[in-house]
């Protein structure tokens, strides 16, 4: 059985109370890095894990902890994002809703690495139910003297608060989740300067993701080392890959980084295969915003080696014949899949959650959409094909935030790999058109 | 469930609960405050009026402009009245996958209504958003706080002929 | 390590070498070149959000991007994407191409059709005509036709206050006027609604700006979206003369540009400087209420100092400008007769636009059925 970290006991009746999470082994890291470790010696167990980013962007934990400025008599500030609203993805609310102490005790120890005494963890506003069991579980940890004033007698000190978002993708983005914490609209600030440096009102702050957070009592308890065993290469670890689509078993899974793309896809002990009957299309990887790729493509290298499960695989190729593990929301689609109709609810949804403070993605988020809207309906010419490519490169890299990236992807790379599909759409505008209709010429199944 | 009175306030367990999300702030920062009592507020009057916003900003000590501006970024907040139970159901790729064209279009017709609509009795509301984090327990809608997922056409007949009774 | 930093930073715009104090942007420096060399106006990146006077302007409409080629001395690699010169303080050592690359012209090229994208194109009836900013953007660095055949967004027009009018439909959400209200009036009234392509500037309640210094808004906003109620006879601006006066007045500092037709004041606003940006701002007493010439000292013409493609009749193909990005803009214009007067141009684009609606109304319609 492969190491579980975030997952071993998470069916376990009853976890989500404070007597089982104990019973179980949970607040021990709490108890070691706050009785035996520094917070730079936590620091540095982090740095050595190398545990990456698990929000989308992969950029090594331990690095940005070591980033935040420590100014004298300014606050710091630790941040847990818990917006999880990128397509596909919903690894965190699986997390939060079974075993919310695991998050709490990952934040104890981060923001007492991180010298935080207000740390906030901040929740997608539509997972208020969700928010309510953090609630509980926080009550529960400050009664057993875990949270609060001088924790265990250590002498540090920490509140958690848990804030509600309102109904905004865009407040995942880190500054824009910032701006939305003080009350505001959620739109993304300028970078320079970084949160590590001007964050939250103002002050030196780390945002991380669940995942990330959640790994932090297994380092502490475990070693970096350790956690840096286990995986394979930069990608250590494991990561929550949460599935759905055309799968016999969607769900999250805790996967080991390193097991090959075709092992997750069809062994029983993850995703079961292709449901009956049906063959493998296309698999989105890591979350609507990054690129589609053919089946394949998904499973095999251009090399012709196997696909791993790691950030390095994933990206093998780049855009051309690559893509990204990015948070981990893996679509699968089978042969009944319209290409044209997938990319079109990913444009809507970019369109939709723009924040519109920046000319390119304001406008050419709505105009890949309203493009993409006539092009499914039968409403397209071929000139329209290239447009969207166009208007996509016009967006990408010129935007405030990454937003515009995310929605520049998903298109470009559609039409990349299934320009057919799009062309058939627009000559073959009754065929297209019918309910369930699918381009069903030439293409490559697995 | 949408009141609409002159004198809005909190009911007293609500303003307590608004005293104590507002004293979690540093000081100074109680603007931070707004998204939770915007959300407390709409779970008193299933709205969020103007009239209501202005209430939140003397709360706040802000300016109604500053929640406003707010109010209308965020989709959770309804701006206009809607109807007893408000069914969210989610709309992107992955619930389409999943079964979520026909699951919505069976919700449709059996309320007989369709997107941004509500029904005659004023029970229903249909509002279609974008992912909720469930996207492999789809296709998924929300009413208020919970989730229902895995939907089937038995299911929603289920859950709205339960909702339908009171 | 006892290294003081330089008193200067040395950088090269456009080839060109100027030393600014740390702390300065690359508009700034940009902008310092061409104030001290008028030939040079022109290299200047195009600003639509950026506002000097405005804390925290800036950032948004990406019409500024360009290219740094090496970021400093000590690091001399190139920055991976191109950066908003208004918001992006220099280096030491930076090198930055505007007009001379090709990604940046390219890329502009893309910024001024988004912009135009939800943007009616009736410049011949709007009373912001000849001082547009948007305009002149798009003359300079635009393409000569849209690729956009979907429906425009539109809105009513809206009067907030008895001084203002609001026309939503040709906001660009620069977010100036929101800068405005919130810096030099004491009680904003009016922000941005909704988000997205859908965002709006509003007062989302019926409500007057009514503040002693609400109609700054006017003078800052770039395009015709906030206007003069009291602008009488409303025309073409350069059917007008404007001329520099004083009052004494309790409230500002009462330095004001006076815009006649014939004898007659038709507008007073605030004196701006040749980047169209206002010198200070004036109270709504001497904006709204000060209409008669004997209200003012007069002090002489007003030299238009803005550098406008209108203004100096630039937007005339004919026009052999050596640098490259006038170059392009009048290679776009080749097609149209040099000859031909500005607004019949624009008509022609107008028709244009009016043909591509028709054309969206026809397929939303088609839709419906
Ligand atoms: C548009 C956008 C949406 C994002 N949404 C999320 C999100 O829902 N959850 C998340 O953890 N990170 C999200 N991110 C990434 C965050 O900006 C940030 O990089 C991350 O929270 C950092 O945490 P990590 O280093 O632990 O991954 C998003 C980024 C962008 C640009
Ligand atoms: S890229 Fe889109 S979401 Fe990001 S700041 Fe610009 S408009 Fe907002
Ligand atoms: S109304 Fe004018 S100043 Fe205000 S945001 Fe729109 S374009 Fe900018
Ligand atoms: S796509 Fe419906 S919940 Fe994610
Ligand atoms: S002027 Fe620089 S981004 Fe608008």
């Amino acid at each position: 059985m492969p190491v579980k970290i975030l997952t071993e006991h998470i069916n376990v009746p009853g976890i989500n109370t404070f007597e089982v999470y104990r019973k179980m082994g949970g607040y021990t890291a709490v108890e070691k890095a706050l009785k035996t470790m520094t917070p730079d010696e936590i620091v540095e167990e982090v740095k050595k894990s190398g545990v990456r980013g698990r929000g989308g962007a992969g950029f090594p934990m331990g690095m940005k902890w070591s980033f935040l400025a420590k100014p004298e008599g300014v606050p710091r500030y630790l941040v847990c994002n818990a917006d999880e609203s990128e397509p596909g993805t919903f690894k965190d609310h699986y997390l939060m809703k079974n075993n919310p102490h695991l998050l709490i005790e990952g934040m104890i120890v981060s923001s007492f690495a991180l010298g935080a005494n207000k740390s906030f963890i901040y929740v997608r506003g539509e997972l208020m139910y969700v928010i309510h069991i953090l609630e509980k579980a926080i009550a529960e940890a400050k009664a057993a003297g875990l949270l609060g004033k001088n924790i265990l007698g250590s002498g540090y000190d920490l509140e958690l608060v848990v804030q509600p978002g309102g109904g905004a993708y865009i407040c995942g983005e880190e500054t824009a989740l910032l701006e939305s914490l003080e009350g505001k609209r959620g739109n993304p600030r300028n970078k320079p300067p970084f949160p590590a440096v001007k964050g939250l009102y103002q002050c030196p702050t780390v945002v991380n993701n669940v995942e990330s957070i959640a790994n932090t009592p297994w380092i502490v308890n475990n070693g970096g080392e350790a956690y840096a065993a286990l995986g394979v290469g930069r990608s250590t670890g494991t990561k929550l890959i949460s599935v759905s689509g055309h799968v016999n078993k969607p769900g999250v899974y805790e996967i080991p980084l390193g097991i090959t793309v075709e092992d997750f896809i069809y062994a029983d002990e993850w995703c079961g295969g292709i449901r009956p009957g049906h063959h493998l299309k296309a698999v989105v990887a890591g979350g609507s915003s990054v690129p589609i790729l053919p089946a394949n493509l998904i499973l095999t290298l251009a090399n012709g080696d196997k696909r791993l499960m790691t950030y390095e695989s994933l990206s093998d190729g780049g855009f051309a014949t690559g893509t990204m593990l990015g948070s981990g929301g893996f679509i699968v689609m089978d042969e009944t899949t319209c290409i044209v109709r997938n990319t079109l609810t990913f444009a809507r949804f970019y369109h939709h959650e723009s924040c519109g403070q920046c000319s390119p993605c304001r406008e050419g988020t709505g105009w890949m959409d309203k493009v993409l809207d006539r092009i499914e309906h039968g409403k397209g010419n071929m000139r329209d094909i290239d447009l969207l490519v166009d208007v996509a490169k016009k967006i990408e890299g010129n935007t405030i935030c990454p937003l515009g990236d995310a929605a520049a992807w998903p298109v470009s790379a559609a039409i990349r790999h299934f320009r057919h599909e799009f062309e058939w759409h627009v000559t073959h505008p009754l065929e297209a058109t019918k309910p369930g209709a699918v381009y069903r010429g030439e293409m490559e199944l697995v | 469930m949408t009141e609409t009175t002159n004198t809005v306030a909190f009911t007293p367990e609500r303003l307590a609960k608004a005293q104590e999300i507002i004293a979690r702030y540093p000081d100074g920062k109680q603007k931070s405050a707004l998204l939770p009592l915007l959300h407390l507020a709409q779970e008193q009057y299933g709205w969020v009026s103007p009239e209501v916003m202005d209430y939140v900003a003397s709360l706040l000590s802000i300016l109604p402009i500053e929640v406003y501006e707010v109010a209308s970024f965020y989709t959770m907040f309804h701006l206009d009245p809607v109807g007893t139970h408000v069914i969210e159901y989610c709309r992107t790729g992955p619930c389409c996958l999943m079964g979520g064209e026909d699951a919505y279009g069976y919700l449709k017709s059996k309320l007989g209504i369709n997107t941004g609509e509500t029904t005659p009795d004023g029970k229903f509301t249909l509002k279609e958003v974008e992912c909720l984090a469930a996207c492999g327990w789809g296709p998924v809608f929300q009413i208020r706080e919970k989730y229902y997922m895995n939907l089937t056409n038995e299911k929603i007949d289920e859950i709205i002929d339960e909702l339908s009774k009171d | 390590m006892e290294t003081t930093a330089p008193q200067l930073f040395k950088i090269t715009f456009d080839g060109i070498e100027i030393e600014v104090p740390p702390g300065t942007t690359i508009m700034q420096a940009a902008r310092k070149i061409a104030e001290a060399d008028s030939t040079k106006m022109h290299l200047a990146p195009p600003a639509m959000c950026y506002y000097e006077p405005l804390k925290g302007s800036g950032g948004k409409c990406r019409a500024c991007l360009v290219k740094v080629t090496a970021g400093s001395a000590k690091d001399p690699r190139p920055m991976p994407k191109l950066v908003p010169s208004c918001i992006t303080a220099v280096q030491d050592g930076m090198i930055v191409e505007n007009t001379t690359n090709e990604a940046v012209v390219e890329t502009r090229k893309g910024i001024v059709e988004f912009l135009l994208l939800n943007h009616p194109l009736d410049c011949p009836v709007c009373d912001q005509a000849g001082e547009c900013h948007l305009q002149d953007f798009a003359f300079e660095h635009g393409r000569v036709q849209t690729r956009y055949e979907e429906e425009r967004r539109t809105f009513d027009k809206q009067d907030i206050g008895p001084y203002v009018q609001l026309h939503m439909t040709r906001c660009i959400l620069c977010y100036r006027c929101v800068f405005t209200a919130d810096q030099i009036t004491n009680k904003r009234v009016h922000g941005v609604m909704n988000r997205g392509d859908h965002a709006e500037i509003s007062t989302y309640i019926e409500k007057a700006i009514d503040n002693d210094f609400s109609g700054n808004v006017i003078d800052v906003c770039p395009v015709g979206a906030l206007t003069d109620k009291t602008y009488r006879f409303k025309n073409r601006v350069w059917f007008t003369k404007p001329v520099e006066a004083h009052c004494d007045c309790e409230k500002c500092s009462g330095n004001v540009t006076l815009w006649y037709r014939g004898d007659e004041v038709i507008r007073v606003t605030a004196r701006k400087n040749e980047w169209g940006e206002v010198k200070e701002f004036i109270c709504n007493t001497c904006r709204f209420e000060r209409k008669k010439t004997s209200d003012w000292t007069i002090e002489g013409p007003t030299k238009v100092a803005r550098y406008s493609v209108i203004m100096a009749n630039k937007y005339r193909a004919d026009l052999k400008k050596p640098d490259f990005g006038l170059k392009v803009a009048a290679s776009q214009y080749k097609q149209i007769d040099d000859s031909r007067p500005f607004v019949t141009d624009n008509e022609a684009i107008r028709e244009l636009s009016k043909e591509n609606n028709a054309k969206a109304n026809q397929r939303s319609l088609a839709e419906k059925n």
